[in-house]
């Protein structure tokens, strides 16, 4: 789009460092990806280059909730990232400390480095991580730091808190990470990664590292007996720890007491890299002291001689609540600042990747004097995750799940460079071999569409061949008949054997259009209604704690997220029609009495 | 976008009644209500309006083009002279027309706020008007989910609930130790959920006052005067009246209109105990059957063993030869003193009913119950036939649920969450 960009990090040989589990995509998660990728963001190019196990989940289920997942090369991510960015047009890396923002009022322009140096900028976007105020908790010794081994930052969260934002504090855990060397790693059970690997990127043609399997074995009686015995002494337990955990990711102290009546839990020993001995045991993180994890441990099959090479810990930091924020995600109170990523209190690389291209190119755009971007519901997972933050704010870490889309449908993973790719076309975020990509697609797409739409078949035909149909007596399209139950692609290659030529992605992709068509049909009404609320725009000044009728409760909601449509207002939790149109009446007054 | 509908007159006060339609499909449901060629716009004209295949009404319809009509949409007023239950079966028609829905509370004006319709005095009025609507919402669903209603409320919701946790657990954490029949045996139960809801539906009408109208019962002791009253009130003679106590044994009922309500006024034996066997059995019924009914306008005061209920009405009797007891209203079946007065008390207590109960609401939301239904039945097929389209299943129970949310309250993505959080240990 041709904005100058400066990178300020702490370290430049961190960027691309996975704090966590070296693990990219998911449920919901992976759907992120693929939009991004689709709006050219490299997220999805840096996981496929190195990804060492592919996995799409929920590959039984239908196409709208499979989520691509990669066990990502710790070493070979932070590489392929660092080597996108380099390669990246007016992008230049600085390395450094903000301590402060600069500017005059309340205007934000600019960075403060530690050295006194200033970074001018028309805009600025903080993606604080888990470095602002950031406590590490190890059982009972608690230490400040951003992650293992990185120093917090304090004087920037001063600065934040200065702007009278509401702020709170989020915490989140790792388990400790072990030593594959000293893993008996015969007799456990191995999972091994796809046959056909699915990628994130549409622009990825195959595998660039080799694959490993990934190991699985289960706490015991013993386990849960050593951390019961041990509870007081873990930092989340004892109550060193203000803030709140996710409920999706619990420690493992969290799991046998909660749980007290399983016996076993699973867990997942995940290679963090093909020349890196380090073992991710995924699902048992915990804060409790680095001897009682040892012990633990080891009472696990396979771990009984395990080395740890770093402790697990939980992390606590601040964040902004994100209801302060704009859908375009800049701080409407502090012209110039944008907030990305778990300072959102959001968790996970996608879900801050996502955001971050969001308020990257918002930024961008507001220092070029282009028009804003929000994407919303219907469009992707990118445009529900923004909305739900800056209508609902947050309680636990946000990450994403495919429930969270209600257009989950037609929010598809391999649909999403269809939804979006156009969009980041007209934007300028999209280069010229993407969209050649996409353009030959298209086209292969419309082929294929033009081929199935012009082959048909009876009932009886379709019948025989175990599809379910009503015996009717009436022809069907191939296209027609991929929604019903039974037929998939080979069945309609065998009763017309030239469906072979066509482009095999292109027909699945059709098929699983034709797939949810009916039910996304259904759901037009509702999109309709929508969209005429989406275009009611409500003033950011919108004094909502005058409107007589609206309860206490929702003005305080009302004010606290400032909703920017009728749309988003509607989806405020305990909103009523009545008070819908109250807050439209006063739209209304308001435009009135100005004109 | 959905046509609405909704009357705009209050349910039986007037001689006329006016349903208001609005929406792209609102002179389609004129032109199929008539059978006849639309007459232009804003010209009042007489028709004959038509159920399925029988005639309902004779009466006055308008229609009013898009921009120039009171929401901004297409729209039509259909003028109806007719009873209750004459504008009860119109209403049942257009429910059955596609895409034409009951009007929710406010909704009229919403589509007039979104066409920008209404000028500055009306806007600013509005305030007040949503706030009053408001809260004779909340009082009618607070009436409304009393008791039996409430529970099945609850018991809907928790179920519900239940079933989408179910389904999405196995969606969005395939990769956690979510039990692999997590959504086993979630068919039967959605399609007994839908049946259930179906049988509310049919029940919630049926049960509907103003489909049978009100009973009013005329109670008091023998000879009180009874008959005589009921006689005039009734304009013609229908009991029989005599001078000795004990003459009306069975229950006599008179139906006619008090203030534009469908009502039965019933003139019940009088109240005594007596050795007759016949007479004890007709004071038996009488006892029940004035209990039973909506209302009791008792003649002096009320017999031993009944008693005065919330809006019952007690009146003087024989006002023309007794004294007439402070507080109380003198009437007199044989002079017709006081009957005015006692009509009209007899249609405000009932038009408070009315509005009480809420029964436009009632069925409205009996609609939403039969579309909840439909919505579980198609995700419980979907789960019989196709066990791994779980994702479809889920859509439509999500928009079961949707169609119901005002009688179970929201169930948003963070409380489905919450519950599988709860019941699954998810988390590697």
């Amino acid at each position: 789009m041709g904005a100058r960009v400066a990178l300020v990090t702490l370290r430049m040989s961190d960027v691309g460092v996975m704090s966590c589990n070296p693990a990219i995509g998911g449920l919901g998660k992976g759907h992120l990806v693929c939009e991004i990728d689709a709006l050219d963001g490299v997220m999805g190019r840096a996981a496929d280059a190195a990804g060492i196990q592919f996995r799409l989940l929920n590959r039984r289920k239908g196409p709208a909730v499979r989520g691509p997942r990669a066990q990502a090369d710790r070493a070979l991510y932070r590489k392929a990232m660092q080597r996108l960015l380099r390669k990246t047009p007016r992008l230049d890396m600085l390395s450094g400390e903000v301590v402060d923002l600069a500017g005059s009022g309340d205007r934000v322009e600019g960075v403060v480095l530690a050295d006194g140096q200033i970074v001018p900028a028309r805009a600025v976007i903080l993606t604080s991580g888990t470095f602002l105020n950031g406590v590490i908790h190890v059982g009972d010794r608690s230490f400040r730091g951003g992650r293992m081994g990185a120093s917090a930052v304090s004087c920037l969260s001063e600065r934040v808190r200065g702007f009278g934002l509401s702020m709170g504090r989020l915490k989140t855990g790792t388990p400790p990470r072990l030593d594959g060397r000293t893993i008996c790693w015969d007799g456990i059970e191995m999972q091994p990664g796809d046959e056909d690997p699915a990628f994130f990127s549409t622009l990825t043609t195959g595998l660039s590292a080799r694959q490993v399997a990934c190991g699985i074995t289960r706490t015991t009686e013993r386990t849960h007996d050593i951390i019961r015995a041990n509870l007081e002494r873990s930092a989340m337990y004892s109550g060193r720890i203000a803030g709140t955990g996710p409920r999706y990711c619990p420690s493992i102290e969290d799991k046998v007491v909660r749980f007290a009546d399983k016996d076993s839990h699973q867990i997942f020993l995940e290679p963090e890299g093909l020349d890196d001995p380090t073992i991710y045991p995924n699902g048992i993180s915990t804060s409790l002291p680095e001897e009682v994890q040892v012990e633990y441990v080891r009472s696990i099959p396979a771990l009984e001689n395990v080395a740890i090479l770093q402790p697990g810990y939980a992390i606590e930091y601040d964040y902004v609540d994100p209801r302060a924020l704009a859908r375009t995600l800049a701080v409407p109170d502090v012209p110039g600042l944008y907030l990305a990523g778990q300072i959102n209190g959001t968790t996970g690389y996608e879900e801050a990747a996502a955001q971050g291209l969001v308020a990257g190119f918002n930024a961008g755009a507001e220092a070029l004097g282009r028009d804003p971007l929000v994407l919303d519901r219907r469009s992707s997972y990118i445009g529900v995750m923004i909305d739900d933050l800056t209508t609902h704010g947050v309680a636990e870490p946000y990450r994403m799940f495919t429930s969270r889309a209600e257009y989950r449908l037609s929010l598809r993973a391999d649909n999403a460079d269809q939804r979006l790719t156009p969009l980041g076309v007209s934007l300028g975020l999209v280069g010229d071999t993407r969209a050649r990509a996409f353009d030959a697609k298209m086209d292969r797409i419309s082929i294929a569409q033009n081929a199935l739409s012009s082959v048909s078949f009876t009932a009886a035909d379709l019948h025989a061949n175990g599809v379910r149909v009503a015996p009717d007596g009436r022809r069907r399209s191939a296209e027609e008949a991929l929604a019903l139950p039974g037929a998939d692609i080979n069945v309609l290659t065998s009763l017309c054997p030239a469906i072979a030529t066509l482009d095999r992605s292109a027909l699945v992709q059709i098929a699983n259009d034709a797939l949810y068509a009916h039910y996304v049909r259904r759901q037009d009404d509702d999109i309709a209604r929508l969209q005429r609320d989406e275009a009611i725009k409500l003033p950011h000044d919108l004094d909502y704690l005058s409107i007589d009728g609206l309860s206490a409760e929702l003005r305080q909601k009302l004010r606290l997220a400032r909703p920017e449509t009728l749309a988003q207002a509607g989806r405020i939790e305990g909103m009523t029609p009545a008070a819908l149109t109250l807050i439209l009446a006063c739209v209304r007054r308001l435009q009135k009495r100005s004109a | 976008m959905d046509t609405i509908f909704a009357r705009s007159t209050a349910p039986g006060r007037a001689g006329v009644a006016i349903i208001r339609v609005s929406g792209p499909r609102a002179w389609e449901v004129v032109h199929r209500l008539t059978g006849r060629a639309l007459p232009a716009p804003r010209q009042a004209v007489v028709r004959k309006i038509w159920g399925l295949d029988e005639l309902l009404d004779q009466g006055m319809v308008l229609i009013f083009e898009a921009g120039r009509s009171f929401t901004g949409e297409e729209s039509a007023e259909i003028h109806l002279h007719g009873s209750e239950a004459v504008v009860r079966a119109v209403l049942s028609v257009l429910r059955g027309f596609d895409g034409v829905r009951d009007a929710s509370a406010g909704e009229f004006t919403r589509r007039a706020l979104e066409n920008d319709r209404m000028d500055l005095a009306e806007v600013e009025g509005l305030g007040a008007l949503i706030d009053a609507e408001t809260e004779a919402q909340r009082r009618q669903a607070m009436g409304l989910v009393g008791g039996h209603f409430q529970a099945m409320a609850a018991e809907w919701r928790a179920g519900l609930l239940d079933v989408l946790a179910s389904l999405e657990a196995c969606v969005d954490f395939a990769d956690e130790e979510v039990p692999e029949d997590a959504a086993h045996g979630m068919a039967s139960v959605l399609a007994a959920m839908a049946e259930r809801m179906r049988g509310e539906a049919r029940g919630a009408v049926a049960a509907s006052t103003i489909a049978r109208g009100f009973e009013v019962a005329i109670v008091g002791e023998p000879n009180a005067g009874k008959s005589t009253l009921l006689n005039r009130l009734a304009g013609r003679d229908a009991a029989i009246t005599s001078e000795v106590a004990g003459t009306t044994r069975d229950i006599l009922e008179v139906r006619m209109e008090i203030g534009g309500h469908l009502v039965t006024l019933l003139d019940t034996a009088g109240i005594r105990s007596s050795d007759d066997v016949i007479e004890r059995l007709g004071v038996e019924r009488a006892r029940r059957r004035s209990g039973e009914a909506d209302l009791r306008v008792f003649l002096d005061a009320a017999p031993e063993g009944m008693e005065v209920r919330p809006g019952d009405i007690v009146v003087t009797g024989k006002a023309d030869v007794s004294v007439v007891r402070p507080g109380q209203l003198g009437v007199s079946g044989r002079t017709g003193a006081g009957i005015d007065d006692l009509l009209s008390a007899i249609g405000s207590e009932l038009e408070a009913r009315v509005a009480d109960a809420g029964l436009a609401t009632t069925e409205r939301q009996a609609a939403a119950l039969e579309r909840a239904a439909c919505a579980l039945e198609e995700a419980s097929i979907v789960l019989d036939n196709q066990p791994d389209r779980v994702e479809v299943a889920s859509e439509r129970v999500r928009s079961g649920i949707l169609a119901i949310d005002e009688l179970i309250g929201r169930i948003g993505v963070e409380d489905v969450l919450g519950e599988i959080f709860s019941r699954f240990c998810i988390g590697k």
